[in-house]
């Protein structure tokens, strides 16, 4: 493919914070806080193109719903999608640029005894192999690379045929910037101050066109939605104004 | 289940929790039922907490708590030793010493269960009567055939290590259990979990004693419940089912000053029951006492937090109230239910089940209910635990009040039944 879209700014800054991914108090809350919605997501969306049962528990089914499937996570940092999907029963690989986040995913997983494969790297090398995965995710990583068009088109190569790509990011609205960047990181001081940089915030339409482009397929669009009342947050499919979700998928026979 | 060989290795499981009385038994069926794997450990075998002399209580099972206890299996095995109550009658009474019988206020508030749901709801008694004894039976058969439960006991326990990772218990034998998650389920002592979280108790001592034991009548009971509001405390009448014999009983729970109480119970069996017969009225005709007088003091505590590093609290090492609702259970069960819905729902999302944010969705659903009964029940025991007669009228014309009031009645009854709140699914009746 050539070239990279990594944004070594961006690998420096949250490889400082590589030791304080799994505090769930701590800097990265917001994420764990947010874990539980855009998981159950994942999970359901998979589980129902796999053919599976989303909510099966181990007692039924030895090893979980997505037991079986090549999952790759980028910019997985310190793994805090990758060990929830991992104890679904994927087979998941981490990557990430920065490897201090990946030495900290390592040790964590392999600390909660979770086989997962990490790796540091860049997605443009993952995507001259041949090596291709039944589910590719790209949770909150468009906006902080370099060049969103070459990775979604990398993002989307690297899908096997009948599989599919589920991508969060945020939207480039101005409820977007009143939420995301004055609410969370200067108000609330949810995340430190440049966490997110809104010029590179994506509107839907420009996450789908470069996959469209690859030949995927969008099959959804869906809205992740911060509840104040309740702390928690939840799937809305039509507030996409802030954060939000895509689902597209590749023809082709889905195992 | 699997019974303990000689030698383990060490054990890994999802859940441990510490202590299988009625709360972590039902907790551990709980989870086990619903796909989460659990390690229960009692330094008491079962045989002995189900041994006739250990526990003469009984346990007023809401009505929410029996869609629960369906839900998880257990149900079925105790239903033929539960006895519904159809009607709650409260009534405040003064004891007349010359005379020995309780002159009891012609005041009273009744609860029928007919009242309390509309349509498919409408459930069939406000709840049940049942020995505790027989709930610990169930729950052990039912625990005994989960696949995903091991029962330890007795055993002891050497250290708890809770980690960032996970939670080592090392037993008295040197074996290990790996877990995400302990649970003290270790009764108002707290055991040593809730002491290593450092997790502060406030309370206090009602200066009260419970007697507990079993009264023989003449007549049936027709599935009424007394609560009588006498000077020294409360004197609840629950209708038990017949004995072997077919001979009528109630289950009495007799709160009183903790100096009488230790008189009392120091009596001949003649003078108690003579006593005891002056409280409980003739009203089912003769009656006397049978078997062993079991007392327990009465307490209030509330822990400061639910949880900690990996640890959560249930039942009453969490919160224990005064029994003058027969509530104290039913809020215990429902800790259970909620931890085991959020346990379950963390584990479907193959999130750590006992990390920070799991436990928070656990402490903040159920702090509010605990302190809400906790503070109605203690108003109501300071209410009712004295002789001085302004507060006696008023509470007469309380009592009097509620009953003209159809809604209010509805109001108390449903809270009674269990049936109010943010309800966990296993109260609503739904699957996890």
């Amino acid at each position: 493919m050539g070239g990279t879209t990594i944004d070594h700014a961006e690998v420096e800054r949250f490889g400082r914070l590589a030791d304080k991914w799994w505090d769930e108090t701590g800097e990265f809350a917001p994420l764990h806080r947010l874990n539980p919605a855009r998981i159950g997501f994942i999970r359901d969306r998979v589980a129902a193109r796999f053919g599976r049962d989303p909510l099966s528990l181990t007692a039924a089914t030895p090893s979980g719903p997505l037991a079986g499937l090549n999952l790759l996570d980028i910019g997985c940092g310190g793994g805090l999608a990758s060990e929830p999907l991992a104890r679904l029963g994927a087979h998941v690989t981490g990557l990430d640029a920065a490897a201090r986040s990946i030495a900290a995913a390592r040790d964590h997983a392999e600390r909660m005894g979770l086989a997962i494969d990490y790796r540091v790297g860049d997605i443009e090398t993952l995507a001259d192999g041949t090596e291709r995965f039944d589910v590719v995710l790209a949770l909150e990583i468009v906006e902080h690379v370099a060049d969103p068009g070459l990775f979604l088109r990398a993002c989307a190569s690297l899908v096997k045929p009948g599989g599919m790509l589920i991508a969060s990011t945020l939207n480039r609205t101005a409820k977007a910037y009143a939420l995301a960047i004055v609410g969370a990181e200067y108000v609330l001081r949810w995340v430190p101050r440049g966490t997110h940089d809104w010029k590179k915030f994506l509107k839907p339409s420009e996450l789908a066109r470069p996959l469209r482009t690859a030949g995927l397929d969008i099959a959804e669009l869906a809205g992740l939605v911060y509840s104040p009342v309740t702390g928690g947050w939840r799937i809305d499919p039509r507030d996409i104004d802030v954060n939000y979700m895509l689902v597209a998928t590749k023809a082709g026979p889905v195992p | 289940m699997s019974v303990q060989p000689a030698s383990l290795p060490d054990i890994r499981a999802d859940v441990v929790v510490i202590g299988t009385g009625l709360i972590g038994a039902t907790l551990a069926v709980a989870l086990a039922s619903a796909g989460v794997s659990v390690v229960a450990i009692d330094r008491l075998a079962p045989a002995a907490m189900t041994d006739m002399r250990f526990d003469g209580r009984t346990t007023a099972v809401a009505w929410g708590a029996r869609r629960a206890l369906s839900r998880i299996g257990v149900w079925e095995t105790m239903a033929p030793h539960a006895e519904p109550i159809l009607d709650i009658r409260i009534s405040d009474g003064r004891l007349e010493p010359e005379r020995v019988t309780a002159a009891t206020s012609l005041l009273h508030l009744h609860f029928d269960h007919r009242e309390a749901g509309e349509g498919p709801d409408r459930a069939p008694a406000m709840g049940y009567i049942v020995e505790n004894r027989h709930m610990r039976l169930a729950l052990f058969q039912r625990l005994a055939a989960l696949p995903l439960a091991v029962l330890l006991a007795p055993a002891t326990i050497a250290r708890v290590e809770r980690g960032e990772h996970g939670v080592e218990t090392t037993l008295g034998d040197g074996r290990i259990v790996r877990a995400a998650l302990v649970v003290s389920a270790e009764g108002r002592g707290g055991g040593g979990l809730r002491e290593s979280a450092k997790i502060r108790v406030g309370g206090w001592s009602y200066g009260q004693m419970a007697i507990v034991c079993v009264a023989r009548h003449e007549r049936p009971h027709r599935g009424v419940a007394q609560e009588k509001f006498l000077p020294g405390g409360p004197f609840a009448i629950l209708p038990m089912t017949n004995d072997e014999t077919g001979a009528h009983r109630s289950s009495i729970v007799w709160s009183e000053r903790t100096d009488l109480a230790t008189a009392v119970l120091a009596l001949d069996d003649g003078s108690f029951a003579r006593e005891f017969a002056a409280r409980f009225g003739d009203h089912l005709g003769v009656v006397a006492p049978v078997g062993p007088r079991f007392h327990y003091p009465l307490s209030l505590s509330q822990a400061e937090r639910y949880v900690d590093r990996r640890l959560a609290l249930v039942g009453d090492a969490a919160h224990a109230i005064h029994p003058i609702a027969g509530q104290g259970w039913n809020l215990g069960l429902r800790d259970i239910a909620a931890l085991a819905e959020v346990v379950v729902d963390a584990k479907r999302l193959g999130l750590d089940i006992g990390g920070a944010n799991t436990l928070a969705r656990y402490e903040s659903w159920r702090r509010v209910d605990n302190l809400a009964l906790l503070a109605a029940t203690d108003a109501l025991n300071r209410l009712f635990s004295n002789d001085i007669p302004p507060l006696r009228a008023l509470r007469d014309l309380g009592l009097a009040a509620v009953n003209e009031v159809a809604p209010l009645r509805r109001f108390f009854m449903r809270h009674a039944m269990g049936v109010v709140g943010d309800l966990p699914k296993l109260v609503r009746g739904e699957p996890l």
